[in-house]
């Protein structure tokens, strides 16, 4: 892989915890995530990779009674102090289910410029097609961008709230395993489109298939307990596994 | 000897005709049940349509709805205009609208997008005793505090007047609109919101941009319930707006509404088969369609515009 030591950080993470109440859901974590790079989050299920990546854009918030300890950088601003409607229109999130808000397909993707003041129609009409587009999904709904986003299939409907995050213009993408709920042709096709947003920005995708993994990251960070075990270039990884855990959550032991 | 399952179930089997028999005539009595209502409903609008058809051959339909004086009691000229029953009764609609939507719409946001689930679950039931308690109660209440607080702002205040039960009716209707409403809101899935959230949306924004367009269609049809509730509303206007016909919105005079005209009457000695006896159920008709229409409406816009998450 190429060296990644000398890009720009986006994220640098130091001794990072986090609580839901008692429990204690992320341990002593520290990463430096490079920029315009592809980085998955593997792990068994409740490892916290949802929750890490949602550290990042402040979401893990809305629930109450959570707790966190350490520092997170986003771009060497610390996101406590960041204001959080500006830190998360620089970085955008795709959910594991699709989230489609109940309006046209076009209401949904001008909804994010709309909410932080772009009203002009025309500025309008460039970014919902820039984005459609940016989604691989243009041509498929350019006819019939009035109608409600429901109607369409499950990987259509996930690629809107991808062109809705990619309106924004963010930074970077947080994906929470944003395949889980497709059939596997959707899937390719998400997977080929994260291909493409990798030329502009930085995504770190959380998911529990390892051959998605392997397919579409530059690093792979292995979550389990909470706790990193191990984070390093994917193909590294995936050949030469440092860690025994590591080992024996790739080649199917547990998980 | 032990006694199988198999064989006991077998041994209750034999008892079987007996249970089914049950099990063919409970259907009948569930049905026969249901039909009870609908029977009683049919009634009920043939009863008002008879007595309704006996006042239109006293009085000609179209006097009745464009007539706008309502004088049944005077002796030698009686005329019997509905309008003026119809502006009181949208009069005290329309008072009663303005305070519950505001209060009843800010609430079930409060309830729905900001209160903890702790003051929720303290809250939502002392705003339903509101429902529970009885109109006789909200009319005294609109009589001897509402009109005489009222009267320290408007001082030619009358003791009977279309302001205070008009608030005191809106505050009655407002646990409906707050408890339906908040149900509909409640109805957008929480990832709907999250979706929002990462996108850099306000709490504030979030309610209003996606929560309140996306249980619109059940916010509508609490708030048209709600207007048929007031335009129905009987005993609080009886007791306090006096009755006393007036056309137009005049809130701070006494009027009469449908409904209270018809408790005048019924209150009365109307003689049997008089005019006046006949045209409280031209009133009552009048008021049933309206009702009708509204219920209608509401159905129609929560079908409309429903969301299926």
């Amino acid at each position: 892989m190429n060296n990644s030591e000398n890009k720009s950080l986006v994220y640098s993470i130091k001794d990072l915890n986090l609580w839901y109440g008692d429990t204690k859901a992320l341990k002593n974590i520290s990463i430096d995530i490079p920029e315009k790079e592809v980085i998955a989050i593997i792990g068994p299920s409740g490892c916290g990779k949802s929750t890490f990546i949602k550290t990042l854009n402040r979401m893990v918030e809305l629930v109450p009674s959570v707790k966190t300890e350490g520092s997170i950088h986003y771009k060497k601003l610390d996101i406590k102090k960041a204001k959080v409607e500006s830190l998360r229109t620089e970085v955008g999130m795709v959910f594991q289910k699709p989230n489609p808000f109940p309006k046209s397909i076009y209401d949904n993707i001008a909804y994010g410029p709309r909410i932080h003041g772009i009203k002009d129609k025309k500025t309008l009409d460039e970014v919902v097609e820039r984005s459609l587009r940016g989604a691989a999904l243009w041509e498929e709904v350019k006819d019939r961008l009035d109608e409600n986003a429901f109607g369409l299939s499950g990987g259509q409907q996930q690629r809107v709230c991808i062109a809705r995050a990619l309106a924004v213009e963010p930074d970077v993408i947080l994906m929470d395993e944003p395949t889980s709920a497709l059939d596997p042709l959707s899937t390719a096709k998400i997977e080929d489109l994260i291909h493409e947003l990798r030329k502009n920005y930085s995504i770190i995708i959380v998911t529990h298939n390892m051959q998605q993994a392997a397919r579409i990251s530059d690093k792979t960070a292995f979550f389990l307990n909470g706790e990193v075990i191990e984070f390093d270039a994917t193909e590294r990884m995936y050949s030469n596994p440092k860690d025994k855990r590591t080992d024996d959550y790739i080649s199917g032991k547990f998980g | 000897m032990k006694i199988t399952i198999r064989e006991r179930i077998k041994k209750n089997k034999a008892k079987q005709s007996y249970q089914n028999t049950i099990e063919k005539a409970m259907p009948l009595l569930f049905f026969l049940m249901a039909s009870l209502s609908i029977l009683v409903t049919l009634g009920i609008i043939y009863t008002l349509l008879r007595e309704t058809i006996m006042f239109f051959t006293h009085i000609s339909l179209f006097d009745f709805i464009t007539g706008t004086e309502w004088y049944p009691f005077f002796e030698n000229n009686p005329s019997y205009g509905i309008w003026p029953l119809l502006s009181g009764t949208f009069t005290i609609a329309i008072i009663a609208m303005l305070v519950a939507v505001p209060i009843g719409l800010a609430s079930a946001i409060y309830l729905s997008e900001y209160a903890s689930d702790r003051s929720r679950r303290i809250l939502k039931p002392i705003l339903e005793v509101l429902a529970g308690v009885p109109t006789v109660v909200y009319g005294l209440f609109a009589l001897t505090f509402v009109t005489p607080l009222m009267q320290t702002f408007v001082t030619d205040l009358p003791i009977f007047n279309a302001l205070s039960p008009g608030i005191v009716v809106g505050i009655m209707i407002i646990p409906q609109i707050t408890s339906l409403s908040q149900e509909a809101m409640n109805a957008v899935p929480q990832s709907v919101r999250d979706g929002a959230y990462a996108l850099g949306a306000t709490r504030l924004e979030v309610a209003l941009k996606i929560v309140i367009p996306g249980s619109f269609s059940g916010i509508v049809s609490s708030l048209v319930l709600g207007l048929s509730r007031a335009i129905g509303e009987t005993m609080i206007v009886s007791t306090a707006a006096g009755s006393t016909p007036n056309l137009g919105f005049t809130p701070t005079e006494s009027i009469q509404t449908m409904t209270s005209y018809i408790v005048q009457v019924s209150m009365g000695d109307a003689t049997f088969g008089s005019t006046i006896y006949y045209s409280i159920y031209a009133v009552g008709m009048t008021l049933f369609l309206f009702t009708l229409i509204m219920n209608i409406l509401a159905n129609h816009i929560s079908r409309k515009y429903r969301e299926v998450y």
